[in-house]
């Protein structure tokens, strides 16, 4: 599973102390139990290498740690809670801070949420098996992977990153896609059409029954979308109506008359064109494939434009990565991660949730909604709160994502990553460094007292 | 599911495990209550019959609407879940001028832009090739040596008896929630320290499995000795009736049964210590380094070289996908035990 578990699983963290039961009382006659029970000091010998290695790399670090974390850099001297203040001190520490209480926050409750949908849905299908499979595979691989993965995945360029590929091609979806970035009328005096604050407009006035002529030029080849046609001179406009070409007013190869459309010029499909009168809007059209529009239902005299939309480049995507939207991205990585984890856990829960339950509050009259609401989930509750808590626990600890996603970006910052940073990442303050890690270590405590509670309880 | 046996881990809990049947117990309890009172008025009414048909038919055509839909979001999901990997997959199957030139989708339409030359020349680097085998050097003893070190210690919690027994077990209980980053200090100074005849144990392969192990034990421990302490009582007192010394107990009986339990914890204790990256990269050095921490190092300027990293972290995801669809019925029952009860 995660390196970042560090030997903790996942799994045992938070409810796992409940499974534990006594042996079975002891039932046969004192005589023959003393006579089968061995010596203590064997008990030790089986013992010796687990004590000796959880007492020497587990149980005095705590302690060592604890007494390191008041004393300075260098460890000569000795400076009280200082170290536990400067982890709420500096701009970058704060920020470290404020992405671990939204991570805890966040993650657990999502990927809790997240497991329950997937638990829940997959009860209806026949493939749940292979589903759950799919889901669970990225709990195997390294986080070190994933935030490679990740990496690709977020990458700035929509041509390259795929979670920007996705939103450009839906943002294109329901807006149109087609902008010509760069395109602009001829300069020098006396054209037909002049650029006024990015928009293109008609420079006379367009009666009602006429028609306008929009050259532009400057057209980038790559913005030409291949359903253009050749340019077309305008259709004649009937009364009410404004009719008119856009075109890139450039003949290949050379020759033709400027500001008319020429053979072998091609009509701008897809560009916004209104009708402007006394700075309001009263008629709008879109380009067809030659370039030509109709702008109907106008009367008087009317200003023919071309919004600064037409001109902008396209939509690029999220900057997954930058400094507002990289915790959120990394916690999404996350959730690609953990998701799998709850599903499995709460998808056994709901597997012991008795069938009767069910069939009775539906025998009631209850719409599956209420079931779920008022049956499943509290019959659910201790199941939710195991992984809650467990995942509490991990995201405490989070620390290859941010280092691999985050890629020392101050802004992904979280306690963890921090610890590591102070003490062998080049900030050279063990004292530091003990005191996120003290700091960590008085977050999960109440956990273990959790657990213990739960083993004794279970004991009596 | 398959796996409602591999509650079998800790036998005594079965599938109503320990937290939820408190509540289990209790709402089921109420919910026939609820049913027996629904029929009670339905059938004293009188209109009970009548009403049930018309409800389970509207009940039944917008559950088959809800299956479909659920269905279709399944299936978008699922993909979801794919794509990320698969364009890891593909990237690596391309050349740095194709991935710069445009995303690993194009391959649809230019399959001839496959070549397995990122990996050629990423198995010719003797520094990438070194760090699998420390990968290697590295997980197997770690998962070895925890498996038997936690046997030995779960079989002396559950069937030893010596003074303090259950306290002892309560504190591998509380250390399970250790975070790792509380010892790195302390255990990196300790290392340092240790210089024997040349042999220094900071940086070297040794102390990383050996920290690996000690953080892997409490897990260990708890997940074998719920199981070992469910065998059945007889089993062993025949055993030492016999008079089998402990040794040969443990060896003979306890190991063998344990085969589920300890399948599950072998797997656990090795994706971890295959996919760390944490305890590598405080102690080891570049001789002892395993493959994480190699790639962690190619990775400073990111999209120079990712004919290096999506290869690298294809071989290095690789094996723990292969031993996790061999084992993943072992996966889940670890999983499960250790935590739904």
């Amino acid at each position: 599973m995660k390196p970042s578990n560090e030997g903790v699983p996942p799994a045992a963290t938070a409810g796992g102390a409940a499974a534990v039961t006594a042996p079975a009382a002891p039932g046969r006659g004192r005589g023959a139990r003393e006579r089968l029970t061995p010596p203590s000091w064997l008990a030790l010998l089986f013992l010796l290498p687990a004590l000796l290695l959880l007492g020497f790399l587990v149980v005095y670090p705590i302690v060592y740690s604890v007494i390191r974390s008041f004393f300075d850099a260098s460890g000569g001297s000795f400076v009280g809670f200082d170290n536990y203040t400067g982890v709420f001190q500096g701009h970058d520490d704060l920020v470290a801070v404020r992405n671990t209480v939204v991570w805890v926050v966040v993650a657990p409750t999502l990927v809790t949420i997240i497991g329950l949908f997937f638990a829940v849905l997959t009860e209806r299908i026949r493939w749940a098996t292979a589903f759950k499979l799919v889901v669970f595979m990225p709990m195997a691989i390294s986080f070190l992977a994933s935030g490679v993965i990740f990496r690709l995945v977020y990458q700035q360029d929509p041509d390259q990153g795929v979670a920007n590929a996705a939103l450009v091609a839906i943002h294109d979806t329901f807006k149109s896609g087609t902008t010509y970035p760069g395109a602009g009328p001829r300069t020098g005096g006396d054209q037909p059409v002049h650029e006024q604050g990015g928009a293109v407009l008609g420079s006379a006035p367009v009666q009602a029954g006429q028609t306008a002529l929009m050259p532009l030029v400057k057209v980038k080849p790559e913005y030409l979308p291949k359903d253009a046609k050749p340019a077309a001179q305008p259709p004649a406009a009937k009364a009410g109506q404004v009719t008119g070409a856009v075109w890139f007013d450039f003949t290949k190869g050379g020759g033709g008359e400027p500001n008319k459309p020429n053979a072998g010029e091609s009509g701008l499909p897809g560009v916004k064109v209104e009708a402007v009168r006394g700075g309001k809007v009263v008629a709008s059209a879109t380009t067809g494939e030659d370039g030509t529009f109709t702008l109907k239902k106008v009367s008087g005299a009317v200003t023919v434009r071309l919004p600064k939309s037409n001109f902008t480049a396209s939509y690029g995507g999220a900057e997954w990565l930058g400094s507002t939207l990289i915790t959120p991205a990394i916690i999404g990585s996350y959730l690609w991660v953990w998701s799998g984890f709850a599903m499995v856990l709460i998808a056994a829960g709901l597997a012991a949730i008795p069938r009767d339950a069910l069939e009775a509050a539906r025998v009631d009259g209850a719409t599956e909604w209420q079931v779920f609401r008022r049956v499943t989930i509290p019959l659910l509750a201790p199941v939710l709160m195991v992984v809650l808590v467990t995942l509490v626990i991990n995201v405490l600890k989070v620390f290859d994502l941010v280092f691999i996603i985050g890629g020392g970006d101050p802004n992904a910052n979280v306690l963890a990553l921090e610890m590591w940073t102070k003490s062998f990442g080049g900030g050279n303050d063990p004292g530091a460094g003990s005191a996120i890690a003290v700091l960590l270590f008085l977050l999960v405590l109440p956990a273990m007292l959790f657990n213990i509670r739960r083993l004794r309880q279970e004991r009596k | 599911m398959s796996t409602a046996d591999g509650t079998d881990v800790t036998p005594d809990g079965a599938p109503e495990g320990g937290g939820t049947d408190a509540a289990t117990a209790g709402a089921p309890a109420k919910g026939r209550a609820a049913n027996g009172a629904g029929n009670g008025a339905g059938n004293g009414a009188g209109n009970g019959a009548a009403g049930a048909p018309h409800r389970s038919l509207a009940s039944r055509l917008v559950g088959r609407a809800g299956g479909t839909v659920a269905q279709v979001l399944l299936v978008l999901v699922a993909l979801f879940w794919l794509v990320p990997t698969f364009g890891l997959f593909v990237e690596s199957l391309r050349s740095t001028e194709d991935n710069n030139a445009g995303g690993w989708w194009k391959v649809f339409s230019h399959p001839s832009q496959i070549t397995a030359s990122a990996y050629s020349s990423l198995l010719d680097k003797p520094d990438f090739v070194d760090s699998f085998w420390n990968t290697v050097l590295i997980t197997v003893p770690a998962t070895v040596l925890v498996v038997v070190i936690a046997s030995l210690a779960a079989y002396a919690f559950a069937w030893l008896e010596f003074p303090g027994r259950d306290w002892l077990f309560l504190v591998v209980v509380a250390l399970l929630v250790v975070p790792v980053q509380v010892a790195l200090l302390p255990v990196a100074k300790l290392y340092g320290n240790i210089d024997v005849g040349g042999f220094k144990m900071y940086g070297s392969i040794t102390g990383v499995v050996l920290f690996h192990v000690a953080f892997g034990l409490p897990f260990a421990i708890f997940l074998l000795r719920n199981f070992f302490a469910a065998i059945p009582r007889d089993l062993l007192e025949a055993a030492r009736m016999d008079g089998g010394s402990e040794w040969t107990i443990f060896r003979r009986v306890i190991f063998p049964l344990g085969g589920p339990a300890i399948a599950s914890l072998g797997i656990f204790q090795f994706l971890w210590v295959w996919n760390d990256l944490l305890v590598a990269l405080v102690f080891a050095n570049t001789g002892a380094q395993p493959m994480t921490k190699w790639l962690q190092s190619q990775m400073r300027q990111f999209t120079g070289n990712i004919d290096i990293l999506a290869p690298g972290a294809f071989l290095s995801l690789l094996v723990p996908l292969v031993v996790f669809f061999a084992f993943q019925r072992y996966f889940v029952q670890g999983v499960l035990a250790g935590s739904v009860k």
